[in-house]
């Protein structure tokens, strides 16, 4: 019971911590500190994961912690950090929205997909329902990020955090193939690098990789 | 033996089909040459007779058990399901005999077409759809294979595509065609309910309540009823049928909305199960409408084919009201009346498409022979053109339903299930039956005066024009297949009772009851609930049509006159009269157009005097406002392109307003399950 309880703490903690970076992710105005955060996101998933593999006993679930460390908190932000490098854009202060009100829609989103979890997973496993309601809150602030920020990378990173949330609530449902998680993972790299040369042809033809630039080429921009 | 006589009728019928897809893709390779037109029809109006027999001899062969066959076709799992029951195989005669006939017609009539390589290769290809959809057996077969129809009649109808209106024409009826087609999506989906067996044996033993089944029978009427011309889902008929090359329209007309009609049937009266008495109000009050409105626009019409359009929007109120008034007595066990009904309903299937089709057959010799469709630029023509405009008339007092031709048996045997009324117990059908069955005598009455102008305008009278005047007989084939038409017309005229007899398997299949057997009585009689009750004769009465008229031929010639003299025709005073001063299309309407037009239609004749002393000829103008055009179809079609362009600022979203939009949606959903859960 003791060890029960330390390890739905732990868990919890770490979910929560998931959470605050996601917050941390809507605050940062910069491209440089966001890829920053999000590579601490990530760092925090992989511990997430690899104490619910311990306290599960799975050890399936290690490979997913390696696989988010290493492409996640390791590979996709380096490249990222030499793509802004390249296209120079570092200095670019890209938030669509005022950082406030991104905080308070932040907060509101929080607060609904705990209150949506908690009382759909009434049933449930009491660690598997806060780990829910941490990945919908993480997911909705992913989504957050998407639609705040005009820069086509500040989307990917938002699309990724997304994707992280998901992950988390793979990982506290007990049972989760391998395979699905694997699969995952590939198609997010495969999304990283199709995206990744997307922004560069963007870059080639318009100088820049603000996306309302895509909108006055279509002549559509109203 | 009769298991295996049914299982070789099923095959024979696919068989038939297949023959007649295979014609199709023969026609796609023979288009361009010169003999195409012959070898197609040929083949097409041989095909048809075979199986039209093979359904026919298996129809009075009394068979009863059915029989169905599966095809691994369409989706992997269900296959394809067909099946040869009474009713389909009077429907498949129906269909058969119909383009067999227009085959025939095509053989003649399709010299002239000017574009061949259209029409070819979709006629067969549309009379194997027909057949495929009274044959399918599940819901999947049977959508698919009346989509395969529709397309095929669309093409059909967009032959001719450059000619003014007709493009028009085919856009009405795609979308009208797309409409019917989801209701009827919309009705299999709901019989076939949550276990989702879509074959008909598993909807026909499935319990349905009546809410469903109402339902059902609501979207079923829109459905089987934008089809078959239901008032007010008929816009695109008037349109699209006359658009088609004649023999085609011919089938449109007089087949296709058959098919139609036996897709009510098929899921009303065979798939619902027991019927309410309400659901039958509906039916009967849309029939009704529908009858009294089709004769009415058709009464206001000056070109033959879209009055004989109209007119078919007519002949099917008639017969969604003999159905209305099965279901009425079959939901209260009054087997009798209900086969009566059911039966009479049935007949005017057959006799409107051995009528309908002579007519349009003779309003094609006529665009053939004059390339006019406008009556008020025909007339005379009964001097030049003396066999069509004999068939013509034929088709003409047959539907305006006069003894002895069949149109007045069946008409007759409506009115005689209307007189069964008072045996219903609610009052609301005691009252409404009645109410249906006057409607019903306008539009016969209205029906007459709409044919006696249509044939008293193009065919009697002089010419009013030089098309009218220089026109010539048309070929052997187009006269060969509208006499044996007109053969067909009096031959069920006068001989309904063996009709009767042989359409009693189906209703004994689907309403459980029968009409008496007529065949017992002497004379070849008809008596439709018992002799004491009433009887027709038809051979009597055309025994006695061609005595009197004989004898009073043979008297006036006797004591009257020796010999035929031809003199000056009292002229009013005027004695140069000119042709156009005859009766026109519109000033023979004129009376009916000042007592109901007035109402219905907002008819206004406006005369435009010139001032005095101004040389130009006085105008008279009518003006006439389509009510259902204008009341329905205009507003819908406005509200549609208004919420168009308002929702066209969509196409235009950056890309981040994309994403807000889909994160709003996923954000507003979880509200809505936070609260409500």
């Amino acid at each position: 019971m003791q060890m029960h309880s330390l390890s739905f703490d732990v868990s919890h903690t770490l979910a929560g911590g998931l959470v605050l970076i996601s917050f941390m992710m809507l605050y940062q105005d910069r491209l440089y500190s966001l890829l920053n955060v999000f590579a601490l996101h990530a760092l925090v998933l992989a511990l997430s994961v690899a104490w619910q593999a311990f306290i599960q006993d799975a050890p399936h679930l290690y490979v997913t912690a390696a696989i988010a460390l290493v492409f996640k908190a390791i590979v996709i932000p380096v490249a990222l950090h030499r793509i802004v490098k390249q296209l120079g854009i570092h200095r670019d202060i890209e938030s669509a929205v005022g950082i406030g009100p991104t905080m308070l829609a932040g907060m509101g989103l929080v607060a609904l997909s705990m209150v949506l979890m908690l009382r759909v997973t009434a049933e449930a496993d009491p660690l598997a329902r806060e780990d829910l309601a941490f990945a919908l809150s993480v997911v909705l602030l992913g989504l957050l990020v998407m639609v705040t920020r005009r820069n086509a990378v500040s989307q990917v990173v938002g699309f990724m955090s997304l994707e992280n949330g998901l992950v988390l609530a793979a990982t506290g449902a007990k049972g989760m193939p391998l395979v699905v998680e694997i699969s995952v993972a590939f198609s997010i790299l495969i999304a990283f690098i199709v995206i990744g040369i997307f922004l560069f042809r963007i870059r080639e033809r318009f100088d820049s990789v603000d996306v309302s630039a895509l909108d006055d080429y279509r002549g559509e921009h109203r | 033996m009769s298991s295996v006589l049914a299982v070789s009728a099923v095959t024979l019928q696919m068989s038939c089909v297949a023959a007649l897809l295979g014609i199709a893709i023969l026609a796609i390779v023979l288009s361009r040459s010169h003999r195409a037109s012959a070898v197609i029809y040929g083949a097409t109006s041989v095909v048809c007779l075979i199986a039209m027999l093979g359904s026919l001899y298996w129809l009075i062969g009394g068979n009863t058990n059915a029989s169905g066959v599966t095809l691994p076709i369409g989706l992997p799992w269900l296959g394809a399901h067909f099946r040869l029951d009474a009713l389909a195989s009077f429907f498949l005669v129906v269909v058969d005999l119909g383009g067999a006939a227009a085959s025939l017609y095509g053989l003649g009539y399709g010299r002239h077409d000017p574009a061949p390589h259209r029409v070819l290769p979709f006629f067969p290809a549309f009379l194997a759809g027909m057949n495929l959809v009274v044959m399918a057996d599940d819901a999947f077969s049977y959508l698919l294979c009346w989509e395969f129809m529709s397309l095929a009649s669309w093409a059909l109808v967009m032959a001719h595509h450059r000619e003014p209106g007709n493009a028009r024409a085919g856009y009405v009826y795609l979308v009208m065609a797309s409409f019917g087609t989801l209701a009827l999506l919309l009705a299999f989906g709901l019989l076939a309910g949550p276990t989702g067996d879509y074959g008909f044996a598993a909807i026909r033993a499935a319990q349905h309540t009546p809410y469903v089944a109402t339902l059902a029978l609501i979207l079923m009427l829109l459905g089987a009823g934008s089809k078959a011309g239901l008032v007010p889902l008929h816009v695109w008929l008037p349109l699209a049928h006359p658009a088609a090359p004649s023999h085609v329209s011919a089938l449109m007309s007089g087949v296709m909305t058959k098919v139609a009609i036996y897709g009510f049937i098929r899921v009303v009266f065979d798939l619902l199960g027991q019927p309410t008495w309400s659901a039958s109000v509906i039916v009967l009050f849309l029939g009704g409408l529908t009858a009294v409105m089709g004769i009415l626009y058709a009464m206001m019409e000056k070109d033959l084919k879209r009055l004989l359009a109209y007119s078919t929007i007519e002949n099917v109120g008639i017969i969604f009201v003999s159905l209305g008034l099965a279901l009425a007595f079959q939901a209260n066990g009054l087997k009798l009346a209900a086969a009566l009904a059911f039966t009479a309903a049935l007949f005017h299937v057959l006799n409107h498409s051995f009528f309908k089709s002579l007519l349009f057959f003779g309003a094609g010799a006529v665009l053939t022979s004059t390339g006019e469709r406008d009556m008020d630029k025909l007339g005379g023509l009964i001097h030049r053109m003396p066999f069509t405009s004999f068939a013509f008339l034929v088709g003409c007092v047959a539907i305006s339903a006069l003894p002895p031709f069949n149109g007045f048996v069946s008409e007759w045997l409506i009115f005689q299930a209307v007189l069964q009324s008072p045996e219903l117990p609610q009052w609301a059908l005691k009252i409404m039956v009645p109410a249906v069955g006057a409607l019903l005598a306008l539009a016969a009455a209205l029906a007459a005066a709409c044919f006696v102008k249509a044939f008293g305008v193009t065919f009697l009278g002089r010419p009013r024009g030089a098309a009218a005047e220089t026109a010539g007989e048309v070929d052997r084939y187009s006269l060969s297949a509208m006499f044996i038409l007109a053969a067909f017309c009096l031959l069920a005229g006068i001989l309904p009772g063996p009709v009767i007899d042989a359409l009693s398997p189906i209703s004994i299949a689907i309403l459980d009851g029968r009409m008496p057997i007529q065949a017992n009585e002497a004379w070849l009689s008809i008596a439709p609930i018992a002799e004491s009750r009433s009887s027709y004769n038809g051979l009597l009465v055309l025994v006695f049509i061609t005595v009197s008229a004989s004898l009073a031929n043979f008297f006036i010639h006797r004591f009257a006159s020796h010999a035929l003299r031809r003199g000056p025709a009292w002229g009013c005073g005027f004695s140069d009269s000119t042709p156009a001063a005859q009766y026109s299309a519109e000033s023979f309407a004129q009376p009916i157009r000042r007592v109901f037009g007035t109402l219905v239609f907002h008819a206004r004749d406006h005369v435009e005097m010139p001032a005095p002393g101004d040389t130009r000829p006085a105008r008279l103008r009518i003006e006439l406002h389509d009510p259902i055009w204008e009341g329905i179809y205009a507003p819908t079609a406005g509200a549609i392109g208004f919420a168009a362009n308002r929702f066209n600022n969509l196409q235009f979203l950056t890309i981040r307003r994309y994403l807000s939009l889909v994160f709003a949606t996923l954000v507003t959903l979880l509200l809505v399950l936070a609260i409500w859960s």
